[in-house]
């Protein structure tokens, strides 16, 4: 099966390239094909998972592809056990959303071209995944940054969803530049881009006591890849671009910016952790955890004051994708990744569930809507399945994974334990506002006729709702945990499940649901008088820390003006030196063409009218007539026998 | 008064200059034919006469002059032919009107 795992990206890119060519004539306007695509890919991948389950170990394929020096670019796949959880995760999610994209979009103009997207984007997102070097995977990486532009500005008539394309673009881009830093600085001290490789040297202790800067080369290096993911994973401080690509449609920010694609960056950390393990005093994995840390806590606090439900939804995103920093800084390398796998169904599951909502009433104000939990059953359960779950209720996905998180961050660093805890709280509040807001009470749009979705779009919910209920137990402590030892990670123990931990979480999430419950549901205390009491941090928050602001002056502006002081320079400047240039190739070429009408024409023309007057003279001499020339013969023997005679 | 070599030689001259002017000034082509067939024997009588008072054992002057004689025919036999040919299609025997050649 594994032999197979080349075909995995090869068929949503095949249904990519059938779509751009066929489009509409397409079976299902080419959604059919983009599904099988998709399926075919999941079937191989979950083929591939259970291989693993089997204990099966590691398989390459290498192709050797452009030999340089001693070194190599090499293309190649890597199926391990870290990798065929990923596959896993991003075809069966990818698999839900696809089918749900056939209702959710089934009416717009652009169906066709948007499961092309799709398809190149779980194409370029398998790649990525199964890459076997820092180069492929920075191809995929960059793939997927691609698609995420295109259908973040999938509705590109609204100027907004242009800008905010552009910003994603822009703004992931400056985490990429430090990432491909971090691979060059890699690859310089390695003379490889083969993880393989990469890791048996640095485990060998071959970078060992290199630095570079005055600090060690690998922590340098480190850090310089996860300025990749951070801009990818939407960390502090370059989270700014993924609540504005909720401006794409909300099949995509299920799939892209919640399940997928932004989880790329707690992939890639994963993908490359032995060079964070193996960093000095774990010094990169601190940065890693403290950037999560500060993540999932502001990003928490600012997703209590979004009405937008897709924007709650984008900031729980980056909240949680902190909280698998976290774990991955804290040493819970198989901790970090549960919580990616968990994530990504119930955020997938909560994506679509408010698209489900966001179809039926036409608008992602959560003030505009209320009691839909009556005339939108499924959509209710399942997005109540996904919030639990998501919150860290037992038994639900979510509850292990964070669970491990927070039980990692106690064993390590108590303050850090403590902004966990505090995130976690603030999840289940902002979780249970929007639904409290949403489903319950009485709908606050009198003009809205809202309706269950058909069922091409329920369905997949409760698929997701399945997993999002039922994945976690493949880490619950009560079944010995196996999902710690299919990813296990040399090296690294994993602290035993502490019951009291356990506890002390449960209760702070019923504290989360229980004010939540008290300010929106029971109304103990009204949320105006919240808000007043509250006063400048209410202010604070709500302008999600200022952070857009400051970048408009501290980046934006200042980048600007440079461009424009640049084209002040280039029109008086540098133009002034072209247009310099210019008239003086002018000048020399007058000059050049006096030279030529009168010196190299006349040489020419003198020379033409020489061989004519020769010709129109001679040509006398050419009478045609046999007798002239025969006496011409007979002067001539005359002439030559008289020189004889009088020599 | 003996007959001597010179006096050949210079019967054969005249002979020749006359030739040579019927070729150069006559228009018509049977005239030129036959200036052309006074210069060839007057170079017959040049070998005739030599061979008779330079060498007189060989045969080689004379029998050459029998060889010029049959070219002599030969050539008048084309000449005539030709000057035939360009009667029939050109109507005239003037060689200063024959000038298709000259474009």
């Amino acid at each position: 099966m594994r032999e197979l795992a080349w075909l995995i990206p090869v068929f949503p890119l095949l249904a990519f390239g059938l779509i751009v060519a066929f489009g509409q004539r397409l079976p299902g306007r080419g959604a059919y094909v983009a599904i099988a695509g998709i399926v075919l890919a999941a079937l191989i991948s979950i083929g591939i998972f259970v291989e693993g389950l089997g204990g099966a170990g590691a398989h390459e394929l290498n192709v050797r592809w452009v030999p340089y020096g001693q070194a190599a670019l090499d293309l190649g796949l890597r199926v391990d056990h870290l990798t065929t959880v990923m596959l896993l995760v991003v075809t069966v999610v990818g698999s839900a959303i696809f089918v749900y994209s056939v209702g959710y979009m089934h009416d717009d103009p652009r169906y066709s071209r948007f499961f092309a997207y799709l398809s190149l984007f779980a194409a370029s997102m398998l790649l990525l995944v199964l890459a076997n070097n820092l180069l492929f995977l920075y191809a995929g990486w960059e793939l997927v940054g691609l698609c995420s532009y295109l259908l973040i500005g999938f509705y590109f008539e609204k100027p907004s969803a242009a800008r905010a394309a552009m910003k994603a673009f822009v703004t992931t881009r400056v985490g990429d530049f430090f990432m491909f830093l971090g691979i060059l600085l890699i690859f310089f001290a390695l003379g490889t881009f083969r993880f393989e490789e990469i890791f048996a040297k640095v485990h060998a202790g071959a970078l060992q006591g290199v630095t570079v800067g005055g600090l060690p080369l690998l922590t340098v290096a480190a850090v310089l890849l996860f300025g990749g993911a951070i801009g990818k994973s939407a960390q502090v401080p370059l989270h700014t671009w993924l609540p504005d690509a909720m401006e794409g449609p909300t099949p995509v920010s299920a799939l892209i910016h919640a399940a997928t694609m932004v989880a790329a960056g707690v992939y890639m950390v994963a993908r490359t952790y032995p060079l964070f393990f193996g960093s000095p005093g774990h010094e990169a994995l601190t940065v890693v955890a403290w950037i999560g840390a500060i993540t999932a806590l502001m990003a928490a606090t600012i997703a209590v004051v979004q009405d937008d439900i897709k924007r709650v939804l984008a900031y729980s995103t980056i909240s949680q994708l902190g909280y698998m920093m976290l774990g991955l800084g804290m040493l819970g390398y198989a901790a970090g990744i549960f919580h990616l796998m968990t994530h990504a169904f119930f955020k997938a599951l909560l994506f679509l569930g408010a698209g489900s909502v966001i179809h039926a009433m036409h608008t992602n104000d959560i003030k505009a809507m209320g009691g839909l939990a009556r005339v939108m059953p499924a959509t209710y359960w399942t997005f109540l399945i996904g919030t639990l779950a998501l919150a860290g209720v037992p038994p639900f996905a979510g509850f292990w994974s964070k669970d491990e998180i927070l039980l990692e961050a106690f064993h390590h660093h108590r303050g850090l334990y403590a902004i966990g805890l505090a995130a976690a709280f603030l999840t289940a509040f902002y979780m249970f506002r929007v639904i409290f807001y949403t489903f319950t009470g009485t709908t606050r749009s009198p003009h809205a006729h809202p309706h269950e979705s058909p069922a091409v779009m329920t369905r997949p919910l409760w698929v997701l709702a399945a997993f999002s209920a039922g994945i976690g137990l493949v880490g619950a402590p009560f079944f010995g945990n196996p999902f710690h030892d299919y990813l296990h990670f040399e090296g690294i123990e994993a602290p035993a499940f502490d019951v009291r931990l356990a506890a002390l979480k449960v209760v702070v999430v019923g504290a989360g649901i229980a004010a939540a419950a008290a300010v929106y549901h029971w109304r103990v205390v009204s949320a105006g008088a919240l808000r007043r009491a509250a006063g400048p941090l209410v202010t604070l928050v709500a302008n999600k820390y200022y952070f857009d602001e400051f970048y408009a002056v501290a980046v934006v502006r200042p980048t600007l003006a440079v461009g424009r002081a640049l084209r002040t320079f280039d029109v008086y400047v540098i133009d002034l030196i072209v247009n310099l240039f210019g008239f003086a190739g002018l000048g020399l070429a007058r000059l050049y063409r006096v030279f030529d009408l009168y010196v190299v024409d006349g040489v020419v023309n003198l020379l033409g009218w020489i061989a004519r007057t020769a010709g129109g003279v001679l040509r006398y001499v050419q009478t045609g007539r046999a007798q002239n020339y025969l006496l011409a013969i007979a002067l001539g023997v005359i002439v030559l026998l008289a020189a004889g005679l009088f020599r | 008064m003996t007959l001597g070599l010179t006096h050949f030689l210079v019967l054969s001259t005249l002979l020749f200059c006359l030739g040579l002017f019927a070729m150069l000034t006559r228009r018509n082509a049977v005239a030129i034919l036959m200036g052309v067939e006074l210069m060839l024997n007057a170079a017959n009588i040049n070998l005739v006469a030599f061979n008779k008072y330079v060498a007189p054992g060989a045969l080689n002057g004379q029998v050459f002059a029998l060889v010029v004689i049959t070219l002599a025919a030969c050539e008048a036999g084309v000449g005539l032919a030709l000057v035939m040919s360009a009667y029939r299609n050109l109507e005239t025997v003037h060689v200063d009107e024959i000038n298709v050649m000259k474009w």
